[in-house]
């Protein structure tokens, strides 16, 4: 028996947007972050000049700037780990659950990678995925914990995470003031013990240097390579295993993946796992660049992390253009210092704009895309029904 | 007598459904007014128009004889007219006091709250009502008994002479509802009018003073206690003439393909729930369980699926025992299951058909290949579902939220279907959808029976009840309570059964055995006949 609910009036306005392209579809899921970077130009270009500056000088200086080949290997470079980090916040949000644990886990994961690589002396490679693995494991345990506190006691995964970042920051302000008070200072200072060179993962200048000379201590980060194997190991995971499909399920509606039998606890348990060991490998950059672990180590890759994840909207793709925004604006804040052209803090305001633009602009279309497919369904089922 | 309340020719229309229909209602003055009705008789409807929640299409709301127009709560409560919810509208952490002012605080000077004030307030309408509390327990450490009380102090606080308790016995233990109804005759001895919802036959004919029953949205009949029993009642909300049963050849076999014993769920409270329940589905059989919403169906259905702990008893498909097996290995082992709320427990409303099809059966051929998901083959049985099952959709990429009840329905139906399921738990299985759709989900439960499927129907739907079940078993307050030939039952008896009032009754036959096997001659020989 024929439905015929589709009313005659709906008809005529539903065909004009019937046959979306596929063309149309790309561009939609592109509005949002363009129409958000344009307008965050626009706003913080209205900041500056009411702050007395040249916004159009502003931007010549930061693009003449990302035009050289150390600025691009630069941004790479900090691209690489806020990468990983969004892709450890993406595994978590793909299943509601918001990992702000990031940065404590992977803090505490440096720490005691660093320390691991700086104890043996191993062949190359064993060095080196001994250090991986130690991050990995460290990583997911301290997410681990978090997820636990979340199936077995109800406490809530954003407190928890919150509370585990506070404790792994004071676990390592007490074992740093450790090593100092025991005199644990090496040659370079107080941290952990060098890691031998057989554990430090060599760098992939042979890349930047097809394209011209690169300056000495430059170098690209070989760690890219694992976050590109980390990029398409959460793509297949997510979409082309059943482990994947659990996963969405249960962020998309956690009682019909009950009902269809995914185990709600086992899965944001093993989400917790998952998510805090790509976390512990965040901190790989930095302990293979510095060899070790030091009261300098770089912050707030973890919360960066978030933002770039919520820039690329949990995709692995969106989330590498996330990051490499982020890094750019991050490498070219510097020049502004030096031309005096604008305050450096005109980055920070950008991101600002940028993320709360970029969120509400999501929203919009994906109502406009949920309405212009209720419309198309109703349209063909209007043609098919006569 | 005045009449405080006064509707005339209330129409309500909601998409698809008629839920109120030219309803008549005249509450006097100071009496306890009941309404009855069957779920889905337009009930709830009709408080939520009276309390200013919804607008009539038609019709007119006269209160103490002006005719008004709410367009909010608020201004039902600016007439006088507080409700009771059937679920509570408490802060836990707060105290009663703090509870019961929450909202209309009285204020002191600088923004503060005259807290003398408004205990002064609270022990006068107390006092004046004969309504126990202190006002300094905190929420949380009350009775439900108390709980509810609070309630009705917190609408009479705000001065309400027109008090709507909706299902207000349905939480309530025994003893709990005597207190509440010598709670109401001291309101209406106090000059309170009370109008309430609920459908225990026994305590509306204890309790009120007049009793209105509707069905399908229509008044049926506005009756005085005196003059009616409660089977009289029974009949009048289930309807004189029953649907017939379609005379199909019976499928039903002798092998049992679900078979639960001495099951018992018990809730937060430690209150059963489901009640020691045995029940056998056999294979190519349809089982519906029949009952007034909120009597152990959802528990029940959780239990065999495995969402809801249970507290005891023995859940078996094909003789092996389920009930202590995770939701995915019973769901693998074939238990198929159309939830009551498609939208919350059956669909990914914004993932694409394909992937939805493929929800509760992921971990097998043709969704997945060993532990990888298999797009193609889901794809390829998504299109089949589509065709088979005629689920209207331009294409299997769009969203679930696109289509339309039916054809979100028939998705879920066709899943489940095609899996093959020795057992298929269908709970309100056409709840909600046009007429073609139910017609075709109908078809389509029945060819599965036909090949040996069991199925345990839930439904509130009389018609798809009767229709379809070879055998229905009455469930109330979690215990099964009879089972009957859907042939030979009568409106006046199923009503009794489901509202818990056998009096004027034959003995009803109890569930077990014996009965259920008698049962079962009746409709193989009713069907070869």
């Amino acid at each position: 028996m024929a439905e015929h609910d589709t009313g005659e009036s709906h008809r005529s306005q539903a065909k004009s947007i019937v046959g979306a392209s596929p063309l149309s579809q790309v561009l939609l899921a592109a509005a949002a972050p363009l129409g958000a970077f344009l307008f965050s130009l626009i706003a913080s270009a209205i900041v500056l000049i009411a702050a007395g500056g040249n916004p159009l000088e502003a931007v010549a200086d930061m693009l003449t700037h990302a035009s050289k080949l150390e600025v691009q290997v630069s941004m790479i470079n900090r691209a690489t780990p806020l990468y990983i980090s969004g892709v450890a916040a993406a595994i978590g949000f793909k299943m509601n659950l918001f990992n702000i644990g990031v940065e404590g886990q992977y803090r505490m994961a440096a720490i005691f990678a660093a320390y691991v690589g700086g104890a043996v002396v191993l062949p190359s490679v064993l060095h080196i995925g001994l250090i991986v693995l130690a991050a990995m494991v460290i990583g997911g345990l301290w997410g681990g914990l978090a997820g636990l506190l979340y199936t077995h006691r109800g406490v809530n995964e954003v407190i928890g995470t919150i509370m585990l970042n506070g404790v792994a920051l004071g676990v390592i302000a007490w074992l740093v003031r450790r090593w100092q008070a025991e005199g644990a200072i090496t040659e370079v200072g107080v941290g952990t013990e060098p890691i031998a060179d057989s554990g430090l993962l060599p760098n992939l200048n042979f890349i930047p240097e097809l394209f011209g000379d690169l300056r000495a201590n430059e170098e690209l980060t070989g760690v890219l390579v694992i976050a590109i194997i980390v990029g398409i190991a959460y793509y297949l995971l997510l979409n082309r295993t059943v482990f994947g499909y659990d996963l969405r399920a249960s962020g998309l509606n956690p009682f019909a993946a009950r009902a269809g039998g995914v185990p709600p606890r086992k899965m944001a348990l093993t989400a917790m796992l998952l998510s805090g060991s790509v976390a512990g490998l965040v901190g790989l950059a930095e302990i293979f660049d510095k060899g070790r672990y030091d009261p300098n180590f770089v912050g707030f890759l973890g919360f960066n992390g978030i933002a770039v994840a919520l820039l690329g909207r949990n995709n692995p793709v969106g989330i590498a253009v996330g990051a490499l925004l982020w890094a750019f604006l991050d490498a070219t804040s510097d020049i502004l210092q030096v031309t005096q052209t604008a305050p450096k803090e005109i980055i920070d305001i950008m991101r600002g704009i940028i993320l709360l633009t970029v969120v509400i602009g999501y929203e919009v279309v994906r109502r406009v895309r949920e309405r212009t497919e209720a419309a198309r369904t109703a349209a063909r089922l209007a043609e098919a029904t006569p | 007598m005045a009449l405080a309340i006064e509707l005339s020719g209330v129409t309500k229309r909601f998409p698809g459904v008629v839920a109120n229909d030219k309803v008549d209602l005249a509450v006097e003055t100071g009496e306890i007014h009941a309404i009855c009705g069957e779920n889905g008789a337009g009930k709830s409807t009709l408080m939520k128009i009276l309390f200013g929640m919804q607008n009539p299409d038609e019709g007119t709301v006269r209160v103490h004889g002006e005719e008004v127009q709410f367009s909010s709560p608020a201004d039902a409560i600016g007439r006088g007219i507080g409700m009771v919810h059937q679920h509570f509208m408490l802060a836990d952490q707060l105290n009663v006091l703090e509870n019961v002012i929450l909202g209309a605080e009285p204020l002191a000077s600088f923004g503060r709250i005259d807290f003398k004030a408004a205990k002064k307030h609270l022990r006068k309408v107390g006092e004046a009502y004969g309504l126990d509390v202190d006002p300094h327990d905190l929420v949380e450490s009350l009775e439900v008994g108390e709980r509810q009380r609070v309630e009705i102090i917190k609408v009479l606080y705000r001065g309400a002479k027109i008090l709507i308790l909706d299902e207000p016995t349905a939480v309530l233990v025994p003893h709990e509802v005597d207190e509440l109804f010598r709670n109401m005759r001291e309101l209406k001895a106090a000059g309170e009018t009370i109008l309430f919802i609920d459908h225990k036959l026994d305590e509306v004919l204890e309790i009120a003073d007049t009793i209105t029953v509707l069905r399908q949205g229509r008044t049926v009949a506005t009756v005085k206690p005196t003059a009616v029993s409660s089977g009289d009642l029974a009949e009048m909300m289930v309807g004189a003439e029953l649907p017939t049963p379609q005379t199909s050849r019976s499928t039903v076999t002798t092998e049992v393909a679900l078979s639960i014993s001495g099951l018992t769920v018990l809730d937060e409270d430690n209150r059963r729930v489901v009640d020691d329940v045995d029940l056998e589905v056999r294979r190519g059989e349809i089982v519906g369980l029949a009952g007034v919403e909120g009597n152990g169906q959802t528990e029940l259905v959780g239990a065999i699926i495995g969402t809801q702990p249970t507290a005891s008893g023995s859940i078996r498909l094909l003789n092996v025992e389920i009930a202590d097996q995770t939701v995915r290995k019973r769901r693998n082992a074939g238990v198929g299951y159309i939830p009551q709320d498609r939208q919350q427990e059956g669909l990914l409303l914004f993932a694409p058909l394909w992937e939805n099809a493929a929800l509760g059966h992921q971990t097998k051929p043709p969704f997945a290949n060993g532990r990888w998901f298999d797009r193609f083959g889901a794809r390829e049985r998504t299109e089949a579902i589509r065709g088979w099952f005629d689920v209207r959709t331009p294409d299997i990429e769009v969203t679930a939220n696109a289509l339309s009840g039916g054809n979100q329905q028939k998705l879920i139906v066709g899943r489940e279907l095609t899996a093959k399921p020795k057992v298929l738990i269908a709970a309100h299985p056409t709840r909600g959808i046009d007429v073609g759709a139910q017609a075709a989900v109908w078809d389509d439960i029945r060819a599965a029976r036909a090949e040996g499927m069991g199925t345990l129907l839930i439904s509130a739907d009389l018609e798809e009840l009767i229709g379809l079940s070879d055998t229905i078993v009455v469930i109330h307050k979690g215990k099964l309570t009879a089972t009957v030939d859907p042939a030979s039952i009568t409106a006046r008896q199923l009503g009794s059964y489901m509202t818990g009032t056998d009096q004027d009754l034959p003995q009803p036959t109890h569930a077990g055995k014996t009965a259920d096997n008698r049962n079962r001659e009746d409709s193989t020989a009713r069907d070869n006949g």
